[in-house]
């Protein structure tokens, strides 16, 4: 997810919801390409799909809490695993003296 | 090496976590507490306009929990709900959806330690009633649906999902 083009595919998408092709215009990726970072995004729950005649129309996925709480998930493992880092060192900090 | 236990509960309303320490209860305490800016990401977390060099709890009830930048300047997250030292600290965390500070949100980070022998200490943190965003939902929306600061929240949510 901290890949730069899906950075720049959801970007693309907070201005409403569009098709593989208009999201591939202008990038430097293959429209194929922007296809598959489009399913890890659907996959983490990020971007949702829906059909709009023949059309397939990505859009961010915004189901409020469920998305916030995936959200904090995500960052409260990151934030502990380094107090956990710091902890640890800390206290052998205090044991060698 | 233990990571923090991903939670399977199926309550969306809260998020749970639990991590084991190789240190002493009072030794975790004070590296949560006393020194959080040693570890909190502030790179990537953080709501003032200056780069954030440290992040403060007051210690005691009704204390506040802020951010310092490099300028001096503070931005408050939340405060202090509850201080039994090197056992339970609560925080209210109100910090919006579109990450700005907002007082009226109040939702709560309870964060327990408990020895486990003499130098290992379990560290359990709910952040609950995750709810009280929903109220907000139609408004979280429109700052999104016209390219506000919606984006970072989910770029940042991004950024950790891949952790």
């Amino acid at each position: 997810m901290g890949d730069p083009t899906r950075r720049e595919v959801l970007k693309r998408l907070r201005g409403g919801g569009r098709s593989v092709g208009e999201i591939a215009e202008g990038m430097e990726v293959s429209r194929p390409a922007v296809s598959q970072h489009l399913k890890i995004l659907k996959a983490a729950r990020l971007v949702t799909v829906h059909a709009v005649g023949t059309r397939r129309v990505y859009a961010v996925d915004t189901r409020g809490v469920e998305s916030l709480r995936k959200w904090l998930d995500g960052f409260w493992d990151e934030a502990l695993t380094a107090f956990k880092v710091m902890a640890e060192r800390e206290a052998t900090k205090e044991k060698k003296r | 090496m233990t990571e923090p236990t991903m939670s399977r509960s199926t309550d969306a309303n809260r998020v749970r976590k639990v991590v084991s320490v190789q240190a002493p209860q009072m030794v975790a305490w004070r590296v949560f507490t006393e020194k959080m800016g040693t570890w909190w990401p502030l790179a990537h977390y953080k709501i003032g306009g200056a780069n954030a060099v440290d992040a403060v709890i007051e210690p005691r009830v009704g204390g506040r929990w802020y951010e310092r930048g490099d300028d001096g300047s503070t931005c408050q997250w939340g405060s202090v709900l509850a201080w039994e030292p090197h056992s339970l600290l609560v925080l209210s965390w109100d910090i919006s959806a579109d990450w700005q500070y907002d007082p009226t949100l109040k939702t709560e980070i309870e964060v327990r330690f408990s020895a486990d022998g003499s130098d290992r200490t379990r560290v359990e943190l709910e952040h609950r009633h995750l709810d009280r965003y929903g109220a907000r939902r139609d408004e979280m929306r429109r700052i999104f649906d016209t390219e506000g600061d919606w984006g970072r929240l989910l770029e940042a949510f991004a950024r950790a999902a891949e952790a």
